[in-house]
């Protein structure tokens, strides 16, 4: 198996991204990382967020060097960051949907 | 750096002194009821230097109106057949004079006065036939980069588009824009949550209140929808928010000063990097949709005077464009050998650290070149030749120019 990594785009940002679906255990970390690795403590699908070291509620997310949202819930290094546990400082539609397939949950379609 | 300089290609001389890549008939229909003429003649001609747009409206639009000139203006374009039905607003005969204005041989008529259908076809491939040997004395002069007007837009995007494909791009652009060529990026709605970072980068202090208007003109648009340019597939795909789809978006403008910003079909006053505002304007029929697909996307950028545009897509969009050849750039591997015949630069060995972005940049740079020299797209060669022109309300310029003037 080829070995799992993330990529880091700046210095500060406190999530990177998945390379490829991450199991837990070590993953390397490619671009501008602040580490060379870090541990995932669970499984999070290709193009998703890890958070590279714990974050508080309400802490913002940085991703880019910029702020892209902010925490709703306390995550620890290691784990998935996305709708669940995130918003949008904008978008407040957003963090309603569907964790897995993005689809809304906010409207009843017929 | 210094290489790049000095490299020239064949360009094609237009009378106000810009440049195209390509030397094309340029076949327009005015209204939805003449096109399958207009298509007919571009279809039974056969030569990839024909292409055709038009506008389907039989209302009046002065945006789309507006729209087609540019097109017609457009460097790339070295002739004109304006193909009418005969009782739309817009003139086909208008667009011919605006054509011959401009230096390039123009022709035009009614279907309802040439025999209908079949008849109409036969007549506009004789002019079309006539119009192409006169593209054949078009002046050929050298051009370069300091000549060229390049567009991007990402479409089909995931997750590699933000972290390779539309990095290799601003990379490029910084480039382009160095060797004082000119860049127009666009997609303001997906810059939501980056104002600071967009204003912080204005030349001056026009540029800044154009930067500033143009930003919350796009967030009230959101607001008032309450729809923001995401969607659930970019949700499943990993993004979290409309600020981190936005940064990775944005970051294909590199980062060089932004001149200013432009509207749909306004040329850019001056070489350097340009925001392209393609947003409806606040109107008595209300805003309007924004971003209604990618060929919308590309059509506004090439309205704008590029010669070339690029199409970032991580998961793959296969659409190419009439006007301007469309150069297609994904950032992940998988897409780029799974379609390979339409995808044209894989950026996705950056993520590896195969390749350093540097590298990868050069790579683009060599490429343009040779697409500039003539070489056909992938899109191209596949016959890809799509447009998109809605009705819209615009402003012709942005509001606050004259008032920071």
């Amino acid at each position: 198996m080829t070995e799992q990594a993330v990529f880091q785009i700046d210095q500060a940002d406190n999530v990177a991204t998945a390379l490829q679906a991450l199991v837990p255990g070590a993953a390397a970390a490619h671009g501008d990382p602040s580490q060379p690795s870090v541990a995932v403590t669970e499984e999070i699908p290709a193009g998703h967020k890890l958070a590279l070291r714990d974050i508080a509620p309400g802490e913002n997310i940085v991703k880019y060097g910029v702020v892209i949202g902010c925490a709703t819930k306390e995550i620890k290094t290691g784990q998935w960051v996305h709708l669940h546990n995130m918003k949008s400082l904008y978008d407040a539609r957003s963090s309603s949907m569907d964790v897995v397939t993005g689809a809304p949950t906010d409207t009843h379609y017929e | 750096m210094k290489e790049y300089q000095n490299v020239r290609w064949k360009g094609y001389l237009r009378q106000d002194g810009r440049k195209g890549i390509r030397n094309k008939l340029l076949v327009v229909y005015t209204v939805e009821c003449s096109s399958h003429v207009a298509k007919e003649i571009a279809r039974r001609i056969d030569s990839s230097d024909v292409d055709v747009v038009g506008f389907d409206g039989c209302c009046d639009n002065e945006y789309a109106v507006r729209l087609l000139l540019a097109l017609i203006r457009h460097p790339n374009v070295g002739g004109v057949l304006a193909v009418g039905l005969g009782c739309e607003y817009v003139q086909p005969k208008h667009l011919a004079e605006k054509a011959l204005e401009a230096g390039k041989p123009a022709q035009w008529f009614f279907v309802q006065e040439h025999g209908g259908t079949e008849p109409s076809i036969e007549y506009g491939m004789q002019q079309a036939r006539l119009l192409l040997e006169e593209l054949r004395q078009t002046p050929v002069v050298p051009m370069g980069f300091s000549d060229l007007v390049v567009g991007a837009e990402c479409g089909g995007s995931d997750y590699t588009s933000g972290l390779a494909g539309n990095v290799v791009v601003g990379r490029f652009y910084d480039k382009l824009v160095d060797l004082n060529g000119t860049a127009v990026f666009e997609e303001i709605v997906e810059a939501v949550g980056l104002k600071d970072l967009l204003v912080q980068r204005a030349a001056d202090d026009c540029a800044r209140e154009q930067l500033a208007y143009t930003y919350d003109k796009a967030l009230e648009y959101c607001k008032s929808v309450r729809q923001y340019s995401v969607s659930p597939g970019n949700f499943a795909g990993g993004l979290s928010s409309i600020e981190e789809k936005s940064m990775g978006a944005v970051i294909k403008s590199g980062s060089r000063p932004i001149s200013g910003v432009i509207k749909v079909s306004q040329q850019p006053p001056k070489n350097g990097l340009w925001l392209l505002d393609s947003t409806p304007d606040p109107y008595w029929m209300g805003f309007g949709y924004t971003n209604p697909n990618d060929n919308e996307g590309l059509m506004d950028l090439i309205s704008c005077g590029c010669q070339l545009v690029f199409l970032v897509t991580g998961r793959g969009n296969i659409v190419g464009s009439a006007v301007a050849p469309v150069y297609k750039i994904t950032g992940n591997s998988g897409t780029f050998h799974r379609m390979s015949g339409d995808m044209d630069f894989n950026a996705g060995p950056v993520l590896s650290g195969e390749v350093t972005l540097e590298q990868l940049c050069q790579n683009l740079c060599d490429e343009v070149i040779r697409v500039c020299s003539g070489k056909p797209t992938n899109a191209e060669k596949l016959g890809h030749k799509e447009y998109f022109i809605p009705y819209k309300y615009q402003e012709k310029e942005v509001v606050v120019k004259r008032e920071c003037e």
